[in-house]
């Protein structure tokens, strides 16, 4: 048997409330110690980071970092500011919650024995996961979806039996604009 | 032309202008001493790395220029990290260059390794660690300009062994690439523009005049400001000297010690002009029963500084190097009608100035008045550095300061110690002023190995230590805040022999127990030119510092010495 002693019980590891939380992305120099400096700053003034991805941009001289804050623990405005003043840090944008497509992606190992194992594999069907890995009593699966969405699948698979659970930090680009549909008396509101 | 790293180093700080290096040898820096032989660069050898970097931010705060300092690895970098905290806190430029161990070892735990780029990565502007030869011209260039610019502070350029070894070959960066550093300079012309016109129509406008207009080097457009509009200004611990305390409408120091009309002012006020200060809670007191019904225009450089504290009604980020003199353009010609406002001032003047009460005879010396005889006797290019205590209060509030850049204390980290090394600094900086340090009995006993700098390289600074045999301002607060229950704080005025001490350093030694000795010793100190001197005043050992608004307290609340209560 797998320890599982070590499992974060479910409801560790939420979603911020709605509305306290905000994502800011963050273009910085791709250099040594950039990450070290933004996560020091962030414990330094007593800031909560919620969720952190980090990956190198297009361009090899960047890196892009998405930070989920909660901005619970001071002004978003302070925090920016503060991030600002960091030489490697080139810019920051805000991405409302409300605007913005967001993502994070899981991989989870659970027991999936006899007539488990059918409904494992229904989640997997309805959640568009994927079964990753096949073992004779558990299965790893990878979802990548909404948080709010992802914490439902995580929620279903803790009744099967979790063995080992993985999420990623949250990754989120702006929503885009769309065509406006016109009628024949003009635009609709 | 190729170079070693060493030599590429030495001759970048030469291409900064540079003129003197604060310093101590050891491994990992070695390389670099070599050439630094054959360098004009003036190189003065300190006795603890602490002194090397209070040394620098003293030659800073005195020429305007940044100091540089230069030290080993390991317990030479962990040494100089405190003064490095202090130029954080008070936005002095300083460049720290720390020696490492070679790239090959860095992370193994060698000899003398510390992760200096990390621990001082939270009180540096920025710093670097330097991996290969050819990078040594652009990050020097990069280091002195983040370091000057947009709010100064101190930089930290961590230099391993082997890079100093390295061969390049020498550039030097036409330009600097720094996409993620471009300072704002300019205010928004539009918010300068509401400033000008709120400060039209306040009735009872302060300017608060913090650090900042110091290292801005401001202090005329300021006094300009003040007088064509007459608005009052008050002084902070770092901004002494920014208007003359004799000009009419300079009202003092505010804040936890500072004087009743400054401190009442702000509270009174239903403006404040707030330039190049942070309030800081120890000007706040408490801060939501600070001046509050004050509207505040708050012009910084440093945007996060700028409703960080206060919400600032008029925030205006910017350079007071050119927001000043287009905030000046715009405001009306005539001064302001603000009689009543200036009357109430002048009333708190009258009936609450600072004052202590006088020794009685063959009672000891009152420290206040040490501080005012050293004023009296001071030219005008003197400069007077503190250390952390009751005496610095005493100095900041008895000295009459004259002129901007003559006041060099450890505000926003108080560090005891700071003083006979700063003092050091300066005077390289400015040799042709005389430097007076006033300095604690506790605080002169944390670095005053570095008279011994002072004597080997001829910097004559004088230094009076306000001995009151305890941790003075610890005692006082064990005073007031716990029955009087003295918890290690006493020190002893006999020891250590502050006489014998500044003779075994090199220096000249007095002591004096009475008043009427005073005055003569301070001509006596003022008269020596070749080497420190250090007086051993034997002061009142209960005199406190007042006014006081206590730790908590809003600034209505502010405490009297007992010979000015009962009126109010
Ligand atoms: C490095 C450091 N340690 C401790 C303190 C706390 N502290 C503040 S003032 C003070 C007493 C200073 O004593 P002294 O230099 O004799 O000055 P006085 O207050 O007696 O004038 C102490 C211990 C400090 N500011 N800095
Ligand atoms: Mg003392």
């Amino acid at each position: 048997m797998t320890d599982r002693s070590n499992l974060v019980p479910i409801g560790g590891i939420r979603t911020p409330v709605e509305g306290r939380h905000h994502i800011l992305s963050v273009l910085v120099e791709n250099r040594a110690g950039v990450l070290a400096r933004v996560a020091l700053l962030f414990s330094r003034r007593g800031y909560n980071i919620y969720s952190l991805a980090v990956a190198p941009t297009d361009d090899e001289r960047f890196s892009r970092l998405t930070m989920v804050v909660d901005v619970e623990t001071a002004s978003l405005e302070q925090i920016t500011k503060q991030l600002h003043k960091l030489i490697n840090v080139i810019k920051i944008s805000e991405v409302d919650p409300s605007q913005a497509v967001e993502y994070e992606c899981m991989l989870a190992t659970v027991a999936a024995e006899g007539h488990n194992r059918a409904k494992v594999m229904e989640l997997v069907e309805l959640y568009d996961g994927e079964i990753v890995d096949v073992g004779v009593d558990q299965l790893t699966l990878m979802f990548a979806l909404p948080p709010g969405r992802l914490d439902d699948v995580e929620a279903f698979l803790a009744e099967f039996g979790l063995v080992e659970l993985q999420r990623t930090g949250r990754i989120a680009l702006g929503k885009l604009p769309k065509p406006v549909r016109r009628t024949k008396r003009g635009k609709v509101s | 032309m190729k170079l070693t790293g060493a030599q590429a180093l030495i001759k970048s700080l030469e291409m900064q202008g540079v003129e003197t290096i604060f310093g101590l040898p050891g491994g990992a820096i070695l390389p670099v001493y070599d050439p630094l032989l054959d360098s004009p660069i003036r190189h003065i050898l300190v006795r603890h790395e602490q002194g090397a970097g209070h040394a620098a931010e003293g030659y800073a705060q005195a020429t305007g220029r940044p100091g540089v300092a230069m030290v080993t690895s390991g317990p030479a970098a962990t040494n100089i990290v405190t003064a490095i905290a202090d130029a954080y806190v008070d936005s002095i430029p300083i460049v720290v260059i720390t020696g490492q161990v070679a790239t090959s070892s860095i992370g193994s735990d060698a000899f003398q390794e510390t992760d200096t780029t990390g621990i001082t990565m939270s009180v540096t502007k920025h710093n670097w660690l330097v991996t290969s030869a050819s990078e040594i011209p652009r990050v020097v260039a990069e280091a002195f300009h983040v370091a000057t610019s947009g709010r100064p502070g101190p930089v930290l350029i961590d230099f391993p062994k082997d890079v100093a070894n390295q061969v390049m070959e020498w550039y030097w960066p036409k330009r600097l690439d720094l996409p993620g550093y471009q300072p704002t300079t300019k205010g928004h012309p539009k918010m300068i523009e509401q400033a000008a016109a709120i400060i039209a129509g306040a009735e009872r406008p302060v300017i608060y005049a913090g650090g900042g207009v110091m290292r801005a080097g401001v202090a005329g457009q300021v006094l300009e400001l003040a007088e064509r509009t007459g608005i009052p200004v008050v002084t902070t611990l770092m901004a002494r000297g920014i208007i003359p305390d004799s000009h009419p409408l300079a009202l003092g120091m505010p804040g936890m010690h500072g004087c009743y009309t400054a401190v009442t002012a702000l509270q009174r006020a239903d403006l404040l002009i707030t330039l190049g200060a942070r309030f800081d809670d120890r000007v706040t007191g408490k801060v939501d029963g600070f001046a509050p019904v004050a509207k505040v225009i708050h012009i910084d450089v440093d945007p996060a500084e700028v409703g960080k504290v206060r919400r600032a009604d008029i925030p205006i980020v910017g350079d007071l190097r050119s927001v000043l003199p287009e905030l000046i353009r715009r405001l009306p010609a005539e001064q302001l009608r603000i009689a009543p406002w200036i009357g109430e001032i002048r009333g708190w003047q009258q009936r609450y100035p600072l004052s202590y009460e006088p020794s009685a005879s063959g009672r000891p010396i009152k420290p206040q008045y040490v501080v005012e005889r050293i004023s009296a006797a001071a030219t005008p290019d003197t400069i007077l550095v503190s250390g952390v205590g009751q005496h610095q209060m005493w100095a900041s509030q008895y000295f009459r300061f004259e002129r901007p850049n003559g006041w060099i204390n450890s505000g926003g980290l108080g560090t005891m110690g700071f003083a006979v090394p700063a003092a050091i600094g300066a005077k390289v900086g400015r040799p042709g002023s005389t430097v007076w340090v006033i300095d604690g009995d506790g605080c002169f006993q944390m670095t005053a190995q570095e008279l011994v700098t002072a004597s080997a390289e001829r910097i004559p600074i004088k230094v009076a230590i306000l001995n009151n045999g305890y941790l003075g301002m610890v005692r006082q607060w064990q005073e007031m805040f716990y029955e009087e229950r003295y918890s290690e704080v006493y020190l002893s005025p006999d020891l250590p022999d502050y006489v014998k001490w500044a003779e075994a350093m090199g220096g000249v030694g007095f002591r004096v127990e009475e008043e009427s000795e005073v005055d003569p010793v301070i001509e006596k100190a003022n008269q020596i030119h070749d080497r420190p001197v250090v007086i051993d005043f034997r002061v009142d050992t209960f005199e406190k510092v007042y006014p006081m608004v206590p730790a908590g307290s809003t600034n209505d609340e502010i405490v009297l010495p007992p010979h000015q209560r009962g009126e109010r």
